[in-house]
């Protein structure tokens, strides 16, 4: 007997080119239209062929978005999946793979199940991809009725021969599993939702590039590197739609200058990138400070130092971005976790960028951008667009020097002005300048917006008793973990805290960390938002839960590393 | 004397006394008030560099960057607003050595940029070591024992990569070099003009006597749209060709390709209707 109630991990693995990305895809959108809550998250391998990557479909009777280490159904695609999941497979866990695939035979969880030959009977090894997200409907029991007219809106520009190809293969995966789970009595008992209709579907890429097209996004200047890239491509196939000019650049020095250009002549400009392409970045950023000039950079994190772990994830681009560019001004850094806040956040960053004319940095990582969930609808707010940009007269300055460090903010061709912007430090027309005593009032000038940047930034979001007298902070992509390891955990005297700014952050989240047990947990290895918070309010943290491996936290590591907070 | 609306009084120079940026600045200013050119509508772009300070003496907007960034500055700013008439100017280390790769791709994307490189063949603000373009064997306090590398050719590699307009001219002749920049503005496409100046504090070498001898006007039957003929001009070494080098009148221009509208970015508005359909595409 093998029973799964409210919450079941399956996975897939193979190698790259096989297919796996495609069976998660497919098995996400058909359990979404089933009214299933499901999350995906996918880890893989630097490579275009051969390797071994893996996808994780959760699907769960409480909407959630974190890695859950344990897997309940593998899909094994070839032989090396095992293997390379080994760590993983227990003895609850059911794996389903062609004979010769199974290369440790003592498990008693090994089925034997001939996807291969379930796709040649249906035609073509092709299907083996629609065999088994078949093969796992039929396990749960959930009707073949969406998947089939899935496939039907896939492959229908292929032709009627494709299509009822695809669904005899479909069929014969799922008559398997339906006769699988009889005989070997495998029970899985998840309530679907009612329904939601207006649910979307999005992977963290699609969020952020929804809320870059909400607030009026129309410049991107960028150069590929993941996972930084799939916002670039996002915004490429919609720039048609929404006049966004996309430009691939030579390199990031590049994209970031194109993207001031850009933004000097007006335009709402986004650069999307990695550690190693910001760090090429750094002088534009600098640049952005000196000009107050607005600019957005989506900097999708994953493992360094240089090159390091290119597809995994990792949290430690926080300082890279809190110190980047030479120098001293103001910038601001969000950090959404879920995709929701991406989309509000990325339209956030916009505003904050054009209102406070400075840099508004958008830090994810490679976890949160190829995860799949569910977004409803109307969770969508799509924010009034204010530009923040003044039609000149004769006397315009492009740095008059204001109350509260703020000059009106004009474009060349827009009024009767002249818009001078300038690296050197420069006097209120923009022309270079070295009086100590501008040099002084420009220094303030640039810095002082960080005090109502500070009054405006987002408060964190409380999980739990606000008595609680342990308080564990988590930040960006590890909001999911944190919510359900403490709901999982369900005790009284752990909340936990989400930020989703990082810097400024607001004066009053000193208070909420006073006279309470700080444990932070990041995905890092020296616990950068931890110092961050010391340097700011004082705040001691007691323990840094820390995990630098290239993975992202599991449910289970989050929670036994808090069992052990007392 | 003529008043020039592009004329900055009052600023104070931050050039040398008898250096060639004088001439060149006096050129373009010429060039641009002879064109009629809306200075409202003007953006003239600069690295970092003696020649970068160019902006700060115009009347016109300015976008005073990085050393070696005019180029993707320049490009952002033509395809957020392509009514107006953008400039970059800088010099040889600025555009070819620094900014180098944005040279490159710039030529290739072909925005209608100007771009006016003030050619010393010598750093000047940092005080006077070896330029992209010195000639080999040019001592200089870090090039103790000359320079010994082969120097870049910027007409040459322009025309390998087919920038539609590359012309050179001689800040020795104010005439000719406010022809050139003429022409260039005009041109709708990636213009490259290599100018030559002296700079009287660092180059020994390459002297208002130098450029004078070592060039030569192009003959007025030469034909600019002949692009091996223009090969043959580029790699001369003996003397050097002054003049409009190559046309290539027509070559589509990148915001075309990228159907960039008239209407400038700040006026952008997101339709509301398109913002839905997108949502629905992941129901």
């Amino acid at each position: 007997m093998h029973r799964f109630e409210n919450d079941i991990s399956i996975v897939f693995g193979g190698a790259a080119g096989q297919g796996v990305q495609t069976i998660a895809d497919a098995l996400v959108k058909v359990l979404k239209r089933n009214g299933y809550y499901v999350f995906a998250c996918t880890e893989f391998m630097s490579r275009i062929r051969g390797g071994s990557n893996s996808t994780e479909v959760r699907v769960t009777e409480k909407k959630r978005s974190a890695y859950m280490h344990r897997i309940d159904f593998l899909v094994a695609l070839n032989a090396e999946a095992t293997e390379h999941l080994e760590g993983r497979i227990s003895e609850t866990t059911l794996v389903f793979a062609e004979k010769d695939h199974i290369k440790k035979k003592n498990t008693a969880g090994f089925i034997e199940t001939p996807i291969a030959g379930f796709a040649k009977e249906a035609g073509n090894p092709i299907f083996s991809s629609t065999v088994a997200v078949g093969l796992v409907l039929g396990l749960l029991g959930i009707s073949l009725h969406a998947f089939s007219e899935y496939l039907s809106e896939q492959f229908s520009a292929k032709g009627d021969e494709i299509v009822s190809r695809n669904i005899t293969a479909a069929r014969l995966g799922y008559d398997f599993g339906v006769k699988t789970a009889l005989e070997k009595q495998i029970e899985v008992t998840i309530k679907p939702v009612e329904t939601p209709s207006g649910e979307l579907l999005i992977d963290g890429n699609t969020a952020l590039g929804i809320g870059a097209v909400a607030a009026g996004c129309n410049f991107v200047s960028s150069y590929p590197m993941s996972p930084g890239t799939g916002l670039l491509t996002f915004l490429a196939q919609k720039g048609d739609d929404f006049d966004i000019v996309v430009d691939q650049a030579e390199d990031e020095i590049a994209a970031i200058n194109a993207a001031l250009g850009a933004a000097y002549a007006g335009a709402r400009a986004i650069v999307t990138t990695s550690g190693g392409g910001f760090a090429l970045m750094e002088e534009g950023i600098s640049l952005a400070g000196v000009a107050e000039m607005p600019v957005v950079v989506h900097l999708g994190q994953r493992p360094g130092p240089a090159t390091g772990l290119p597809t995994r994830t990792e949290q430690a681009d926080l300082n890279l971005v809190l110190y980047a560019g030479h120098g001293e001004y103001a910038r601001v850094i969000l950090a959404p976790g879920t995709f929701a806040e991406a989309i509000k956040l990325v339209q956030l960053a916009f505003y904050l960028s054009d209102k406070y004319q400075t840099t508004v940095f958008v830090l994810t990582d490679q976890f949160f951008l190829d995860s799949v969930a569910a977004v409803m609808e109307s969770e969508i707010v799509k924010m009034p667009v204010a530009r923040h940009i003044i039609r000149t007269d004769t006397e315009y300055k492009r740095y008059r020097l204001t109350k509260n460090g703020l000059s009106p903010r004009g474009v060349p061709g827009y009024g009767e002005g002249i818009v001078k912007v300038d690296s050197h430090e420069h006097d209120e027309s923009g022309h270079l300048t070295e009086s100590f005593e501008l040099r002084r009032k420009m220094v303030e000038k640039r810095l002082h917006r960080l005090e109502s940047l500070g009054r405006e930034a987002l408060l964190p979001e409380r999980f739990g008793s606000p008595k609680a007298e342990n308080v564990v902070v988590s930040w960006g992509s590890n909001r999911g973990v944190l919510e359900e390891a403490l709901d999982t955990l369900h005790r009284d005297d752990i909340s936990g805290l989400h930020f989703s700014q990082l810097f400024p952050l607001n004066p009053t989240v000193g208070e909420m960390l006073d006279a309470r047990r700080i444990v932070v947990l990041e995905n890092n290895a020296t616990g950068q938002f931890a110092d961050l918070l010391n340097r700011e309010f004082g705040v001691h943290v007691l323990r840094r839960i820390l995990k630098a491996t290239g993975e992202p936290f599991s449910v289970e590591e989050v929670v036994a590393a808090l069992e052990e907070v007392a | 004397m003529r008043v020039n609306p592009f004329d900055l009084p009052g600023k104070e120079m931050g050039w040398c006394p008898g250096c060639g940026n004088y001439r060149l600045l006096d050129a373009l200013k010429e060039a641009l008030h002879e064109l009629d050119i809306d200075r409202q509508n003007l953006v003239i772009v600069s690295g970092i560099g003696q020649g970068a300070k160019t902006p700060q003496y115009v009347y016109a907007h300015m976008f005073n960057g990085l050393h070696g960034r005019a180029l993707p500055v320049a490009m952002g700013i033509k395809l957020s607003n392509r009514n107006l008439v953008v400039i970059a100017e800088s010099g040889d280390g600025c555009m070819y050595g620094e900014g180098g790769n944005h040279f490159l791709h710039a030529i290739r994307r072909n925005c209608d940029i100007t771009v006016i490189v003030h050619d010393n063949m010598v750093y000047g603000l940092t005080k006077g070591q070896a330029s992209p373009t010195s000639r080999m064997g040019m001592k200089t306090p870090l090039q103790i024992n000359g320079v010994m590398l082969e120097p870049f050719n910027p007409i040459a590699v322009s025309l390998a990569l087919d920038a539609p307009f590359i012309a050179r001219a001689s800040v020795g002749d104010s005439e000719q070099t406010r022809e050139i920049i003429k022409q260039a503005i005009a041109f709708k496409g990636f213009s490259v003009v290599d100018i030559f100046q002296p700079c009287v504090i660092f180059n020994k070498m390459n002297t208002y006597q130098w450029f004078k001898e070592n060039t030569y006007y192009l003959p007025d039957n030469y034909d600019p749209a002949d692009r091996k003929l223009a090969f043959e001009k580029a790699i001369e070494t003996e003397k050097l060709p002054l003049g409009v080098i190559y046309r290539h009148d027509g070559r589509e221009l990148y915001e075309d390709l990228l159907c960039i509208s008239h209407i400038p970015a700040y006026e952008h508005e997101v339709s509301e209707e398109a913002f839905k359909k997108m949502l629905s595409e992941y129901r």
